[in-house]
């Protein structure tokens, strides 16, 4: 089959791989009819996420048609259903997905060794996401193999269209949690950080969740004037405005209730000096993510609010604001998503019609074009805000 | 204290579970030479003549010389006893140390008569003593950590499944190769009796007979090779609930000995053969049997949760085997 492959920083290629096939009991194999790329997939092909190695099949965002099934997949699943993937692989039967908690599922990376030496702890393992999370191949391909199929996917009848639910494998799930974790409250303002897939659907979310006002924040007008027109959020660009400036104003003061920090370990700063302070401590690797927005978003957040961390971070951050953070009773709250948990009652607003997800995308190309799809999506060419491949 | 299991030094704490030896004495009469080291050091280097004078080798520059080089030696053995967490192999660096003093003061005789000659002497009787017990100390340190390191190993792991459960899946041995990546099989043979067949490096395999020694359901299993096992060997498993329906705490330990002793075990451990590394895979895999039924395999790692595997990984892309294109 086809799939496209990391090669090294910044080089990817579509390469002839071998077909997946069944390892496990209750692994199925996919056949791929759409599949994303992802604002994370960015980080991945950059080298900021330690343990990629050449030929790894990226893609963890993916949908499609079972083609093949391990004689222990429960739960009814049969060859030709139509299912979603949900990114983090979550087996259903240890203690923390039994709470819910699918992306720190404790048996789900056979490399939980190696994640035990840099973070303490094994989080799940995560298809195409480096060695540390499993070395699982991704989904930027024409057929994956999906352990614990029986938890890890959900079926998705024929009336809805692929850019309708595909975005339920993470994006989706993913800003929603970012919005839950704020706990909202009626009259709640809420400041995103990036208006990427996950802002964009963060502050969807906010305002489904009961948010009075959200705004959110980036530095390209045109993804900036999406989110106004899809979310009904208000905006700042941070290139123009100063942030903690007009977050005060907007909030005569008080600050944002909460604050979401959509962005992550490759962070930007309108003051030049600020981002090459950072650019260059990750490049002599003092430190391993530049942690621009969640700074400001503990500094202009209200005493006694919640950042939510949802952007992805891999390692170690420098000059985080500790004293604010305590001395104004914040709270933080993080995770990757447990897209296995969301999976189910977001596709019930998206048949109600609460959600049309697939206003995030803008580009639509075959397979054999995702290194074009991830230059233009990496240097945000073309108003390019989110790229399907149809393998 | 002082029951021998395969030939281990061994104490038996309150949960009737054996554990080796820890040799503390040794451990502190280490500590206590590094102070001495740190003190002879400073005494050296701030009284000079003093101390020149008191060995009888005031008379000559280089004796002088070399005395305070001697103390410069001493800082080092200070630290190599004092700052690791073990204090293991530094006592060796002192009797090392010990070895020069005693070639310099056999020197310093050689030429001096009288009153210099009777202090080189005592000096040298002095070291003779100091070097006896840094001998004593530095066996004694390492004996204890080769008992420690080489021969027993840990390993604990939270199992979601209830006391019972967890006991019933390991008392049938035949489901140890499972998760235990170096068995290949286990045979029940009689009662309490099973043979055991592992993998041995270069492709070799080794066949041993093991007896239940204590079996007490839902608590704990031990088990031990019977006479004759070409590596003698024995364990235990016990299973304690967790707080709060947290499931079972499984901890295990392991003895054995390993073939071609503290050398083969070190050779084993540069190829990726470390016991300790491996009794924290197996009870990795022990959680993914138990839980979800499979032990987790991705394209990485298609055998699993083991060192080498972690070490030497594939390309994250599907395996060649069966090839059937589609």
């Amino acid at each position: 089959m086809r799939a496209n492959c990391w090669i090294a920083p910044n080089n990817v290629a579509v390469k002839s791989v071998p077909d997946p096939q069944i390892l496990n009991p209750r692994d199925a194999v996919v056949r791929i009819t759409s599949t994303a790329i992802c604002g994370s997939d960015l980080h991945l092909l950059q080298g900021y996420i330690p343990a990629m190695q050449k030929g790894d099949v990226l893609g963890h965002e993916f949908m499609g048609e079972v083609v093949e099934l391990g004689p222990g997949v429960r739960d009814g699943l049969s060859i030709g259903d139509r299912v979603v993937v949900a990114f983090p692989i979550a087996c259903g039967n240890c203690s923390s997905c039994e709470r819910g908690l699918y992306s720190i599922c404790e048996n789900s990376n056979p490399n939980a060794g190696i994640a035990e030496k840099v973070m303490g702890h094994s989080p799940a393992g995560i298809f195409g996401y480096s060695h540390l999370l499993g070395g699982y191949a991704g989904g930027q391909a024409q057929y994956a193999r999906v352990p614990y199929a029986d938890v890890g996917t959900i079926k998705i009848d024929d009336d809805l269209a692929d850019e309708q639910v595909l975005f339920l494998s993470d994006v989706l799930p993913t800003g929603y949690m970012a919005a839950e974790m704020c706990d909202i409250r009626r009259g709640d303002t809420i400041a995103i950080w990036g208006a990427g897939p996950v802002g964009q659907f963060a502050a969807a979310s906010a305002l489904l969740l009961g948010a009075e006002r959200v705004i959110v924040i980036d530095r390209f007008p045109y993804r900036l004037r999406i989110a106004r027109e899809n979310t009904g959020a208000e905006t700042i660009n941070y290139e123009q405005t100063d942030v903690l400036d007009a977050l005060r104003e907007m909030t005569a003061g008080r600050g944002p209730d909460a604050c979401i920090d959509a962005v992550g370990m490759e962070g930007h700063h309108a003051s030049a000096a600020l981002h090459a302070y950072d650019k260059a401590k990750q490049a002599t690797k003092a430190e391993t993510d530049r942690p621009h927005a969640l700074r400001e978003a503990v500094l202009s957040c209200r005493n006694g609010g919640t950042i939510s961390v949802i952007g992805a971070y891999g390692g170690f951050i420098d000059k985080f604001p500790m004293g604010s953070f305590m001395n104004r009773s914040l709270n933080m709250r993080s995770g990757q998503a447990h897209v296995q948990r969301y999976m189910r009652p977001l596709l019930e607003r998206i048949r109600k019609g609460e959600i049309d997800p697939s206003f995030i995308i803008t580009h639509t190309m075959g397979l054999e074009d995702a290194p074009h799809g991830f230059d233009i999506f990496k240097n945000k060419q073309d108003e390019c805000l989110k790229v399907v491949l149809k393998p | 204290m002082g029951r021998t299991t395969a030939g281990m030094r061994s104490v038996t704490d309150s949960l009737g579970i054996e554990r080796a030896g820890e040799d503390r004495g040794s451990e502190g009469l280490a500590r206590f030479l590094g102070w001495v080291s740190l003190g002879l050091g400073v005494t050296a280097l701030a009284r000079r003549e003093q101390v020149s004078r008191l060995s009888g080798v005031d008379d000559s520059p280089t004796a002088r010389r070399v005395l305070a080089a001697a103390g410069v030696r001493e800082f080092g053995h200070a630290a190599a006893l004092l700052i690791p967490r073990r204090a293991g192999w530094g006592a060796w660096t002192r009797v090392a140390g010990d070895m020069l003093d005693l070639a310099a003061a056999g020197q310093a005789m050689k030429g001096r008569h009288g009153e210099r000659r009777r202090r080189v002497t005592y000096t040298t009787w002095a070291l003779a003593g100091i070097t006896a017990v840094d001998v004593y100390t530095a066996v004694r340190a390492t004996r204890g950590r080769r008992g420690r390191d080489a021969n027993r190993v840990y390993g604990s792991v939270t199992v979601n499944r209830s006391t019972t459960e967890a006991y019933r899946f390991w008392h049938d041995f035949e489901n140890l190769p499972r998760f235990m990546s170096h068995l290949q099989s286990v045979q029940t043979t009689g009662d309490r009796r099973s043979r055991w067949t592992a993998k041995a490096p270069a492709g070799r395999k080794v066949t041993w007979d093991a007896e239940i020694v204590d079996d007490r359901p839902g608590e704990l299993i031990t088990w031990r090779s019977i006479d004759g096992a070409q590596v003698p060997n024995s364990g235990s498993v016990r299973f304690v609930p967790a707080t709060g329906g947290r499931g079972t705490e499984v901890r295990v330990e392991l003895g054995f000995r390993a073939p071609g002793g503290i050398f083969g075990a070190r050779v084993a451990k540069l190829f990726g053969e470390d016991p300790q590394q491996q009794v924290c895979d197996d009870l990795r895999r022990f959680k993914q049997v138990i839980e979800t039924g499979e032990v987790t395999r991705s394209d990485a790692s298609p055998d699993g949760s083991t060192v080498q595997q972690q070490m030497k990984q594939r390309p994250a892309q599907p395996l060649a085997t069966h090839g059937s294109g589609r």
